[in-house]
């Protein structure tokens, strides 16, 4: 087999990631009893802010400019990195995971940058709020990337979710289950989700991610929206990789149950929404932090 | 058997986490109800031997006190004091989750020390009673709740049982249940001492017992 696989899993991923936006707010709207807006509805929010101008403040440098540029192109940049369940990423070389949470680091970095830079207090609130979670999370996310490699022998991502069958899933059940555990809190908290953050407020006291991007108008917002939804591509396709143990070799069945992984998945971050109110914020490290020791505790049972 | 062996393990590492990290003493009770079932079941599934009276009598007396005995006298003795639901942790619960962390680490540690001399018992349990040996002290000095003693004494009494099941082969009956029975009268003791002490401080603070009462 070769070592790579082909460009086209990160073209379907920056064509079918919107999607999932609209499922998870599907998914909240029919829970809550409401119709809701149609699953494309996300497209044609970015199609929107695409289509305006864009506003600056008189104070902004070009690092405001900077921002949702970078953080757009560092996830484009992950995706070649990651794996769909058992279809291979156009890019594998080992310390790959190293590379991809570098890669989520350095897209934040940017946003931070471009938040400070607009010398609101308020927009430094958030930047301080994400960077504080932000620094719990990326132990937690290396912490259960570097489980699976422990169980599975290899320290590139590619053969890492190759690795993982049903069994595997057999022989080290525990350790997969903590690490599934800590992948989907990460996924909540990357994506600023609920019960860590909740996308769809305004209020000052609460925002964290959306506190940032305030000042972002037209293109730069729709490259934020575009962004976010990358975002829960990625964070969600190594969850989903990890629960879906389905390694059949044939690319198009790997994939369709890589896809149908995903709808879920979008499907239960729209119940937990739904389901659970927002910690306090003092409580979110607490949460993060407890999401990490499942972790730690699956490499150090794997350590045996 | 593995596979069971070590779900026990993991998901007993977790009821040391989830002490470590809740703030309610109502909570913490039934995680170590929960707890206490979990490592109850170690003597069934340990020997070679199948089901023999022992074993179930073991695990039985085990599971009666420790999943619904000890749980029920320590909600009594909560519903009691009602004036304080809270563990009042003297290090902040996140903190307490890093000593967990390093704790565990100590106790995979010790047990790759303690292998040689201990083939027959499973490594993973063996590792867990360790880890639950040191978490029950942990959780004794670092809470001033007088309950949260009670329960730090507990976690630590399961990890004794744990060691014990899975290293002495030959103990005889009578004296393992001799433990358990220890530890009841134990538990019933404190559960005195702590009635009587939130009477006499209104409080189940034990940093207040240092105070002088005539």
């Amino acid at each position: 087999m070769p070592a790579s696989g082909s460009l086209a899993l990160p073209v379907c991923a920056l064509i079918l990631a919107p999607m999932l936006l609209g499922i998870v707010n599907r998914t909240k709207a029919v829970i809550a009893g409401r119709r809701g807006p149609p699953l494309l509805q996300p497209y044609w929010d970015i199609a929107k802010s695409l289509r305006r101008g864009a506003v600056y403040g008189e104070v902004t440098t070009w690092l405001f400019r900077l921002g949702p540029v970078v953080g757009l192109a560092t996830l484009a940049a992950a995706l070649l990195v990651t794996p769909f369940g058992g279809v291979r990423a156009p890019v594998s070389f080992s310390g790959d995971p190293i590379v991809l949470v570098g890669l989520l680091a350095l897209g934040r970095f940017a946003t931070v940058l471009a938040a400070l830079d607009t010398g609101s207090s308020f927009e430094g609130m958030g930047a301080s709020r994400e960077v504080h979670f932000a620094a719990l999370a990326e132990p937690a996310l290396l912490l259960a990337l570097a489980t699976l490699a422990r169980v599975t022998g290899s320290f590139a991502l590619t053969p890492v979710y190759q690795a993982i069958t049903i069994g595997a899933w057999a022989d080290a059940l525990p350790t997969f289950a903590l690490v599934a555990m800590t992948l989907l809190v990460i996924t909540l908290v990357e994506n600023t989700r609920i019960p860590v953050d909740d996308p769809a407020t305004h209020l000052e006291l609460t925002m964290i991610h959306e506190v940032m991007v305030l000042d972002h108008s037209g293109p730069d917002l729709g490259l934020i929206q575009y962004a976010a939804a990358l975002k829960v591509w990625i964070v969600g396709a190594l969850l989903v990789g990890l629960v879906t143990p389905i390694r059949s070799g044939s690319v198009w069945l790997d994939g369709a149950a890589m896809l149908v992984g995903m709808v879920l998945l979008a499907g239960v971050i729209g119940m937990i929404e739904s389901a659970m109110a927002r910690y306090r914020l003092a409580q979110v490290p607490q949460f993060i932090v407890a999401a990490a020791t499942l972790s730690a505790v699956a490499f150090i049972i794997r350590l045996i | 058997m593995y596979a069971l062996i070590e779900t026990i393990h993991a998901a007993g590492l977790l009821t040391c986490f989830a002490l470590l990290s809740t703030s309610r003493i109502g909570a913490c009770i039934r995680w170590l109800s929960f707890q206490g079932i979990l490592f109850g079941m170690v003597p069934l599934i340990i020997p070679d031997d199948g089901l023999t009276t022992r074993t179930l009598l073991m695990a039985g007396g085990s599971l009666v006190l420790k999943g619904i005995a000890f749980p029920w006298i320590l909600l009594k003795l909560r519903a009691r004091a009602n004036y304080n639901r809270e563990v009042q942790p003297f290090v902040s619960f996140v903190m307490s989750i890093l000593c967990g962390i390093l704790i565990l680490s100590l106790s995979v540690w010790l047990t790759l020390q303690m292998k040689p001399a201990l083939i027959h018992a499973p490594f993973v349990l063996l590792n867990s009673s360790i880890f639950l040996i040191f978490v029950g002290l942990f959780l004794m000095i670092s809470r001033r709740n007088a309950l949260m003693q009670v329960i730090g004494y507990l976690v630590l009494e399961n990890g004794i049982f744990v060691f014990g099941v899975i290293t002495v082969v030959g103990t005889p009956l009578l004296v393992e249940l001799g433990v358990l029975l220890d530890a009841f009268v134990g538990v019933f003791v404190m559960g005195i001492a702590i009635y009587h002490i939130t009477r006499e401080f209104g409080s189940m603070d034990v940093d207040r017992l240092t105070e002088l009462r005539g």
